[in-house]
């Protein structure tokens, strides 16, 4: 299986982007507000706090790329288009809400595992679902993120609030791209 | 805590490798090779975004929040949530700080959950900065549609189950 590389061949982002570029000047604009503003004392704090957040980051988003790459490389892809494909029924998005609450890891963990299951085989539903159901729904986040923020009352009922929701983003996305398939086969 | 997710995180990382490893020296390099390429290319991006969210959030009129969102606000403040969910900026810390400033200053509680569902699901800066660099746009797109009446839904579901 390894033999053949177009398997696992992935859309990789380039040097440049216009989101970026977007984001970046957005975020230059606001840095010089703060400055200009509010003075260079709190635009130091700012910069403080967050760059002890972006070290803070790092390793997980490390291990992240990483236990992406070696997913792609290593789960076989006759057992993703089982559990997973778009052969898989409802079965294959409730497997993909249990992946998305189990596996570790915050928002920026969640694509490159994304992708690498869809670059196995897995369907556009089950990825959803994963997806949402990683954010939504996965404890690590809510554990990290949520839980010094809100207090476990809060945050224990609004997680039970959305258990259906990732089934339900799946489920659309399925009928969304079948009435879209349908729709492209009516063309002459 | 966040050294707990990081000793889970390289604890499967490292028995995804031991795994490789057993497929052969060259699988175990690969997966080292392309992983490190993606968290170099990822760097950038990921730096932008966390330093610029702390100086973003500085320039929300925090003040605004409580009165329109409050329990009294209804169907239309969980609209204004989740509107403002979906326009706000910045990692976690921005996203989670205005949910529980708002929650701490009068607004309902569905209105938060609101707000906090359309964040986590569909921020426009997100599916932008991290989303689409990283995923099939048609995926992102895809995702971001069928996730829009999910706000709507959760909040309705709190109304149900009442306050905790």
């Amino acid at each position: 299986m390894l033999r053949d590389p177009n398997i696992y061949s992935r859309r990789r982002p380039g040097a440049f982007d216009w989101s970026t570029a977007v984001i970046a000047a957005v975020v230059g604009a606001a840095a010089a507000t703060v400055y200009f503003r509010d003075g260079s004392a709190r635009f130091l704090a700012i910069l403080d706090s967050d760059l002890f957040l972006f070290g803070d980051m790092l390793p997980k988003v490390l291990a992240g790329c990483l236990i992406g790459t070696f997913v792609t490389l290593l789960l076989p892809r006759e057992i993703v288009v089982r559990w997973v494909g778009s052969e898989s029924g409802f079965s294959g998005l409730l497997i993909a809400t249990v992946a998305g609450f189990v596996l570790p890891g915050g928002p920026v963990t969640i694509y490159p595992i994304a992708v690498a299951l869809l670059a196995v085989g897995a369907d556009a539903g089950a990825a959803v679902a994963f997806i949402t159901s990683w954010t939504l729904i996965g404890y690590t986040r809510a554990l990290v993120w949520e839980l010094p923020f809100f207090g476990p009352d809060f945050v224990l009922w609004r997680i039970l609030v959305a258990i259906p929701l990732p089934i339900l983003a799946g489920v659309l996305a399925r009928l969304a791209l079948r009435a879209f398939a349908a729709r492209g086969r009516g063309k002459p | 805590m966040t050294l707990a997710i990081n000793l889970m995180l390289w604890g499967i990382l490292a028995a995804l490798a031991v795994v490789a490893a057993t497929r052969g020296r060259i699988v175990l390099q690969q997966g080292v090779r392309e992983g490190a390429v993606d968290f170099l290319r990822l760097l950038p991006r990921i730096g932008l975004g966390v330093l610029g969210s702390g100086f973003i959030a500085e320039m929300l009129p925090r003040e605004l929040i409580g009165p329109w969102l409050g329990p009294e606000s209804g169907v239309t403040g969980i609209v204004i949530a989740t509107l403002g969910g979906a326009l706000t900026p910045g990692g976690p810390v921005v996203g989670f700080s205005i949910g529980a400033a708002a929650l701490k200053s009068g607004a309902g509680a569905p209105q938060v959950i609101a707000y906090s569902t359309a964040w986590a699901l569909y921020a426009v800066h997100r599916l932008l900065l991290w989303e689409v660099p990283l995923m099939p746009a048609r995926i992102v797109w895809l995702r971001a549609a069928v996730s829009l009446p999910l706000p709507f839904i959760a909040a309705a579901g709190a109304m149900l189950l009442g306050k905790p």
